[in-house]
């Protein structure tokens, strides 16, 4: 079933913490433009898998990705406390030190203003330390310190605090924005079923294991949600709590 | 009056303190300041042998320090808080054991440092070693930083975050083992941590924060050495005071 345009491909993934079978016989593709939305309850290893793929865990199965492709990543939980001595610039000069780019990448993130003082608000912010920003405002700039180096591939690993609701719709917007802006494909860890059905044309729900995979409207029925989450799952949302 | 001898020994203070400064603002950031702050009491045992064996003391402080590094490296892979318990036990112990076996006549240079007969041939190994552990850095700051805010960002950009720290700590070693023979194995650690911390006070963004930390560190010693000499009194110690009131002026500008 491997296609031209397939730039994923995983078969039989497993991976071991010790003796500790945190995934086992993952198999799916991703074509390139799609949006794969990754769901499962909080410890299923979704965070791992995303580890796995970008080759930070020792696995076993096929990780097979294209040849060439550049993939950036969004990590879930950052270590920033309000001390670190660290300007929001000085983070993205860790990438690239091109100043017009960086202040461009901030743009399409929306943390620009368009008033008459052009990219004010930018250079303001460039100056803060990174610990200061408004959750919000950091999952933007994380968002643009990823697509700075024009990445082919973003896999976002969803924070399950620190936005809020009304926040985290706006994100949504944004990655859809800019994976049609930058020809992006994205894979994206979510906790939301709402956010998983309005953008992601395919979903693989995982607990240890592949409990289901396709287009979320077909695959998502309420016998693999149950499986999924067990029964109250009918709620279409689960505990935001700390995830691994 | 200034003597050559001074002159020496305001070179290596400045020297030392500017490369401790420096790489103590990183050891703040990767939160080890315990592990900086009594790192240098591992040195002493080191000093003993290399005293009891007739070689140069900096190679056993160096050595000792090269295994107590290697020692933290290996539990920072193993796990992903540092366990800080157990570094401090080992540093204590170690110290134990290094006052017990260090000849009483060297006891007292060994644990406060000792410049009174300093020569040309200090000053030029600590500028070059001084300089290299610049260069090092130089190469793996950046990786250093990405790593402190997100190990797995790191390592998704291609960063080696296990061999980054370990030449960190490698340089860590070093500068610390020149550092002893200006604080001793007592105070070394304070030299690392105390301008680092007055300079996290009052900095913003990171260049600042390592440039002054290093700036302090070399003040430190520069003022810690002047005073010392004027008065009478044992530099090591002075030199970690001056890096104190620096603490504290810093204080009351915190950001």
């Amino acid at each position: 079933m491997a296609h031209n345009s397939t730039i994923l491909t995983v078969e039989n993934l497993g991976v071991k913490f010790d003796e500790n079978e945190v995934l086992k016989g993952l198999g799916f593709f991703v074509q390139k433009g799609d949006v794969l939305a990754i769901i499962g309850p909080n410890g299923s290893g979704k965070s791992v898998l995303f580890r796995a793929l970008l080759g930070l865990v020792p696995h076993s199965g096929k990780i097979d990705w294209a040849k060439g492709l550049k993939l950036s990543y969004v990590p879930q939980r950052m270590n920033i406390d309000r001390e670190l001595p660290l300007s929001v610039e000085e983070f993205f000069y860790i990438k690239s030190k091109n100043k017009g780019k960086v202040l461009s990448v901030l743009n399409s993130v929306g943390l620009s203003d368009d008033g008459h003082e052009q990219g004010h608000l930018a250079r303001h912010l460039l100056k803060q330390r990174l610990g200061w920003l408004s959750g919000g405002q950091l999952q933007r700039v994380l968002i643009a310190w990823a697509v700075l180096d024009d990445p082919d591939v973003l896999l976002f690993d969803e924070p399950t605090s620190g936005i809020d609701i009304g926040g985290e719709e706006t994100i949504y917007n944004l990655l859809r924005k800019l994976k049609e802006e930058r020809n992006l494909t994205m894979l994206l860890i979510s906790h939301d079923l709402n956010i998983v059905y309005k953008y992601a044309n395919n979903v693989i729900c995982i607990n240890k294991e592949m409990i289901c995979y396709g287009v979320p409207s077909e695959v998502l029925d309420p016998s693999a949600l149950t499986k999924l989450y067990g029964g109250e799952a009918s709620f279409y949302k689960h505990e935001h709590g700390h995830d691994h | 009056m200034i003597t050559d001898t001074l002159l020496l020994q305001l070179a290596v203070g400045i020297l030392v303190g500017l490369g401790a400064g420096y790489l103590g603002s990183f050891m703040i950031l990767k939160r080890m300041s315990l592990v900086g702050d009594v790192i240098s009491h591992v040195a002493l045992p080191g000093i003993a042998i290399a005293l009891l064996f007739e070689i140069n003391p900096f190679f056993g402080a160096f050595g000792a320090l090269f295994l107590a590094v290697l020692g933290i490296w290996l539990l920072e892979r193993k796990t992903e808080i540092p366990s800080e318990t157990l570094v401090g036990i080992f540093f204590a112990l170690s110290l134990a054991v290094g006052i017990l076996i260090t000849p009483e006549p060297e006891l007292l240079e060994a644990l406060f440092g000792d410049i009174a007969e300093i020569a040309m041939a200090d000053v030029v190994i600590t500028s070059i070693l001084t300089a290299a552990m610049f260069f090092v850095m130089a190469k793996i700051y950046r990786g250093l930083t990405l790593s402190v805010i997100s190990k797995e960002l790191a390592q998704s950009t291609g960063i080696n975050v296990s061999r980054t720290s370990f030449l960190f700590l490698m340089m860590v070693a070093l500068v610390v083992a020149l550092g002893l023979q200006v604080t001793g194995t007592f105070l070394m650690g304070a030299l690392v941590i105390v301008p680092a911390a007055a300079a996290k006070n009052i900095s913003v963004n990171l260049r600042r924060y390592t440039i002054l930390s290093g700036l302090f560190g070399a003040v430190s010693g520069l003022g810690g050495i002047l005073i010392a000499t004027r008065f009478g009194l044992h530099p090591g110690p002075i030199v970690v005071l001056a890096s104190g009131v620096i603490f504290l002026v810093t204080l009351l500008f915190k950001k």
